[in-house]
């Protein structure tokens, strides 16, 4: 619980980042709210020597509008999300989202992007990410890329960034004012990572379903967008069967670890259950 | 307004300002703990401190081939590295557990579980001591390990404990194998065989009671400072037992035992686990002997789930039988013990199960058997009692689900099994069947208001009817109701059959009244956050008539206070407590002498009132606790010698058995696991209540851990002897959120020998609540043929009980 010895630095601008990480090489690690990376310093599975804290870029928060997107700077905080009127109003999900990550405390310092960007397969909104179909915004020495949330997850920790990249802001196209959507996650207690959870959108008219977008949580080495699961739901009136045979096919591409949280078979289960409740609660929520 | 009606008034007022017994008063420490202002052992910073961390060993058994320190003590910071080589010269390499057997300081040869301690840095800062760990080089050769006991006295089972070897008798006599530690057993075996053989009705279940950790949220820690020049030992620790520390310290260090200051400080928590002696206490010792400045050790999070006391892992084969109407016949159990690797139990000497032996619990079982087989694993060492007294948790959770079985089996409602089996009002002092000695108790009316107040028969109206619907598909929710009627032995206790190392578990109490009437006591027992300061002032407030807050009271140093045997076991209210309320009542004694001089009256002219002693038929004459004091220092009576003081230590006759009732309703989610408790409604006996508001406070901590301990809460170890979700995020503790509501409740059945009536209640509703989960989980499932149902009773396990039952489709 004594982390290594290491030495801590402060840019100012997103630039004097990217150069200090180029300067500091491989053993330079990015501190946002540190809640991810922290505690794996303090149990030394992490021992970097130069810690790079974007906390002092000013430019790296905040919510915005931009077109039919919803941009999000990568420091803003759960809290942040949570309290934010424009974000409720466009993407209520990621409030419902946010209050589901630790805990209130965790939540005033825990970020936006570091909880997106460190590629911990229990962290809840990369899977709500790929739902929603964001896109990762990423400045390194070479200059801006996009990255598309869905492709950006290749495995525990490992992630689409190279080194010396930092993630910026995500961008989130706004969805139907009508859709109906659910963030179901199971946990042990208060502060957990899920055992499995599952994030749902839909567009339903006339009693059918029109478009479906699922996302699954902590069930795999990355995050899941399980887009088989949601094509079956499309066309559908979301009657048993047609329910019945997607959550079959969310539980088809899990490969959950078996841990304290339960046996694989368990997690497999339960993350069905979740994208059946987060179905049935986002259908109440669809307009039309 | 009468003048009667003035003088109740008047007296109504002076014991209200008293704040003596019986009332709420407001925790008097919590001034600080609630601000942050306690001061713990890891507040203490001196001159030229330096700091320890152990190197441990990563595997569960392994040969140690070599230890090489050359690195380590190479980087800057580091002042020394003990290893076992170090400490064998001083014979320190091992040291005496509280059960009897020996523990590894530092390994030697072996470790014998991951993460024992292998090497003690000793660096200018606890960053480079960590450091300097990670430099320390160790060789092992892996040897194969056991993890489940039950293999531990395998034919070919790697031995153990190759230290210990050749001993074949242990301090509880003969050892069947060398991984076997004791047999213990008490009782009529042949009689209950007979009994048995011909018995209408009989149940036999395993019932686990799973290993787990009391995890204060201080963790264990020490500062030691040694002064050359005086070759005086300072000694500030995480101790429930200070003085017994000192005693132990004296023993295996050769000072003597006025040389040594042991001093508990605020303490965060104990739980069981600060009662024995660690090899952080041991090491932080050797370093300042030797490089003659402090040397402060501080557990972290991990090392204390993973290494210090655990509690529990009792595998206990429970039967009873009954004849067919369900009257209990008879009680056989035998219990496999694991231990780990060292028997660091922390029971009086004589009870290597503790008091197991209370296992036929609040019922009049004539005819019963229990024998205890303890053996060694490659696990942590311990067996503490985790908030309770010695294997009292364990001995309850077995009757307690045993009933609930033959309930079960005899298709008969398990309360009215319960109320037709419960030892009678008058059949108090009881003899039990496996030899002791209950008090007191009125179980049937407790029950009766228990079942009254939570609305029983209403409750299993409603279950019966969600049963129907569940069958029907309705509902995906499962409805149990669970029961528990404890009864808890605290108070350890008698010398007759209660010692610690040869030490007669006695305790103490001095108290002394200033000149103006404020006093200060101390006692022998050390509070990690029950509210001593608090309750024994009420004590004192109520037997001599001064206002509780002008009384300090003081625990933990050893310099200062009276010698006695610590806190745990709720030993606190029924020993020292006594012991308060004996050393008042000899100051009282005095007093009233000190009065009649005063008075100019005979002695026995005088009543007590309050705070004053007055003259009979003339209430106008008095002279008050205050007045008194003065003139026992400055004007005593003719011939006495002045001051006013007393101290007694006190040997309690019996311990104290304080009981309840507890119901627990609870919904569980099939599809899930999920289970959430809807109610659960406590009633406790602890004979005289001094403080209702700290009662209530304990109770809710109390089953807080029992919830925690039935639904989650483990020490879990993969078959490499790999310890398990040892840190918070897997260690189940509860917060607010997941915490159920708790309902409380009361009925008063004082103890006929404890001076005050009060028995303990610190670890019943520990005692009492994790039988009453378990048995709400298992009742839910029971209509589905589930059998027993095994804890913890996390969501994955009934998941798993739903889907061996087919309950998902």
């Amino acid at each position: 619980m004594i982390p290594g010895t290491f030495d801590y630095h402060r840019p100012a601008s997103v630039e004097d980042a990217v150069a200090l990480l180029a300067r500091l090489g491989e053993e330079a690690n990015i501190l946002a709210g540190g809640h991810s990376l922290i505690p794996l310093m303090k149990t030394r599975l992490a021992s970097p020597e130069h810690l790079v804290d974007l906390s002092g870029i000013g430019n790296l928060k905040g919510i915005s509008v931009t077109g039919n997107d919803v941009v999000i700077g990568a420091m803003t905080t759960q809290f942040e999300l949570i309290s934010s009127e424009e974000l409720g109003r466009h993407l209520p999900i990621i409030a419902e989202t946010s209050r589901l990550i630790a805990d209130p405390q965790i939540r005033y310092k825990g970020t936006f992007g570091g909880n997106v960007a460190n590629g911990d397969p229990g962290n809840d909104m990369p899977a709500l990410m790929m739902c929603l179909g964001a896109t990762y915004a990423v400045t390194g020495p070479d200059g801006s890329r996009d990255i598309a949330a869905r492709d950006f997850y290749q495995g525990a920790y490992f992630t689409a960034l190279v080194h010396g990249e930092i993630l910026t802001a995500v961008r989130i196209p706004i969805p139907s004012p009508d859709h109906g959507y659910a963030y179901e996650k199971l946990k042990r207690k208060v502060g957990d990572y899920a055992t499995a959870a599952a994030a749902v959108v839909i567009t339903m008219a006339g009693g059918k379903c029109t478009s479906a977008s699922i996302g699954l949580t902590n069930v795999s080495e990355t995050p899941l967008w399980a887009s088989d699961a949601a094509a079956l739901l499309v066309g559908t009136s979301l009657d048993k069967v047609s329910v019945d045979a997607a959550v079959a096919a969310a539980e088809a591409i899990t490969q959950p670890a078996s841990d304290m949280r339960g046996p694989a078979e368990y997690r497999t289960k339960m993350a069905g259950v979740m994208v059946r409740r987060a179905l049935e609660r986002a259908q109440s929520r669809a307009k039309g | 307004m009468n003048d009667q009606t003035k003088i109740d008034q008047d007296r109504a007022e002076r014991t209200e300002k008293l704040q003596g017994m019986g009332c709420k008063r407001k925790r008097v420490e919590d001034i600080r703990f609630t601000q942050g202002k306690g001061s713990y052992v890891d507040d203490l910073k001196l001159p030229g401190m330096l700091f320890g961390d152990f190197v441990r060993s990563p595997h569960a058994h392994a040969r140690i081939k070599s230890i090489d320190t050359s690195r380590a003590k190479a980087l800057p910071g580091v002042v020394a590295v003990l290893t076992a080589a170090d400490l064998k010269p001083l014979g320190l390499h091992y040291m005496p557990t509280l059960a009897g057997d020996v523990q590894a300081v530092l390994a030697e040869e072996k470790v014998l579980f991951q993460n024992q301690e292998v090497a003690f840095v000793i660096a200018e800062d606890r960053y480079i001591a960590s450091d300097a760990t990670e430099l320390v080089d160790v060789e092992y050769e892996a040897l194969p390990c056991i993890v489940d006991p039950f293999k531990s006295m395998d034919p070919d089972a790697p031995i153990l404990r190759e230290d210990i070897q050749d001993k074949m008798v242990g301090a509880h006599g003969p050892r069947k194998h060398p991984n076997h530690i004791f047999e213990w057993t008490i009782g009529d075996k042949e009689a209950t065989d007979a009994v048995f053989a011909n018995a209408d009705v009989t149940i036999k279940e395993m019932l686990v009671d799973h290993r787990t950790h009391p995890s204060p949220l201080e963790t264990c820690q020490s500062v030691a400072s040694f002064d050359k020049v005086k070759g005086e030992l300072t000694l500030w620790g995480t101790f429930q037992a200070p003085h017994v520390i000192r005693t132990v310290v004296s023993l295996i260090s050769g000072l003597p035992e006025h040389k040594i200051h042991v001093i508990a400080p605020d303490i965060g928590g104990g739980f069981g686990n600060k009662v024995g002696a660690y090899a952080g206490y041991v090491c932080s010792v050797v370093g300042s002997i030797v490089l003659g400045v402090p040397v402060k050790w501080v557990e972290d999070r991990m090392e204390n789930l993973s290494t210090t006391s655990f509690a529990r892992d009792y595998h206990m084969t429970t039967e009873l039988a009954a004849t067919k109407d369900g009257k209990i016949q008879a009680m056989r159990v035998h219990v496999l013990a694991d231990h780990g690797a060292f028997d660091a139990c922390a029971d009086p000497s004589k009870w290597p199960a503790g008091f197991m032996n209370i296992c036929t619990g609040s019922y009049d079982i004539p005819t019963a058997h229990l024998a205890v087989d303890g053996v060694y694993t490659n696990k942590a060492s311990g067996g503490v009692a985790y908030r309770c007294s010695f294997r009292v948790t364990e001995a309850v959770f077995a009757i307690e689900r045993a009933v609930e079985l033959l309930a079960q089996k005899l298709g008969m409602d398990a309360a009215e099994l319960r109320i037709k089996n419960f030892i009678k009002a008058e059949q108090f002092p009881y003899q039990s069947a496996l030899g002791w000695e209950y008090d007191s108790g009125d179980y049937h009316t407790a029950m009766k208001k228990a079942m009254d107040t939570i609305g029983y028969k209403e409750l299993r109206e409603e279950q019966a009817k969600k049963r129907e619907a569940f069958k029907r598909g309705e509902t995906r929710e499962l409805m149990g109701i669970g029961i528990s009627f404890f009864t808890e032995i605290v108070g350890a206790g008698p010398s007759k059959n209660c010692d610690i190392l040869g030490i007669a578990m006695f305790d103490s109490a001095e108290i002394r009244i200033h000149p103006t009437g404020s006093v200060i006591a101390r006692m022998g027992t050390k509070s990690q956050g029950q509210g001593h300061e608090t309750t024994y002032a009420q004590i004192i407030a109520t037997e001599i008539g001064i206002p509780a807050d002008d009384i300090m009271i003081e625990e933990g140093n050893t310099d200062t206070a009276p010698y006695g045997l610590g806190t745990y076991g709720s030993r606190s209210t029924p020993v020292a407590g006594a012991a308060t309320a004996v050393a008042a009542r000899k100051i009282k004694a005095k007093a009233q002498m000190i009065a009649a001089h005063m008075l100019e009256v005979h002695e026995g002219d005088l009543e007590w009132d309050v705070d004053r002693f007055r003259v009979k038929g003339l209430p106008e004459k008095f002279k008050t606790m205050k007045e008194i004091a003065w003139a026992a220092y400055n004007s005593p009576p003719p011939n006495m010698e002045p001051g006013l003081e007393a101290v007694n230590y006190y040997e309690p006759p019996n311990m104290t058995y304080p009981f309840g009732a507890y119901f627990c309703v609870m919904d569980i989610d099939v599809d899930t696991g999920v289970a959430k408790t809807r109610r659960f409604y406590a009633l406790d006996d602890c004979g005289t209540r001094i403080n209702p508001m700290i009662i209530e406070g304990q109770v809710h901590g109390g089953l807080t851990e029992a919830f925690a301990c039935a639904m989650g809460q483990e020490i879990r170890y993969d078959e490499h002897g790999n310890v398990m979700g040892a840190s918070f995020m897997d260690f189940f503790l509860p917060t607010a959120v997941e915490t159920p509501h708790w309902e409380t409740d009361h009925t008063v059945t004082p103890s006929p020998h404890h001076p005050i009536g009060a028995k303990g209640v610190g670890e019943s509703p520990h005692v009492g609540g994790v039988p009453c989960f378990s048995n709400a989980v298992n009742d839910a499932y029971a209509f589905l043929g589930a059998g027993h149902i095994q804890m913890p009773h996390d969501a994955w396990r009934l998941w798993t009980v739903g889907q061996k039952l087919g309950l998902h489709t």
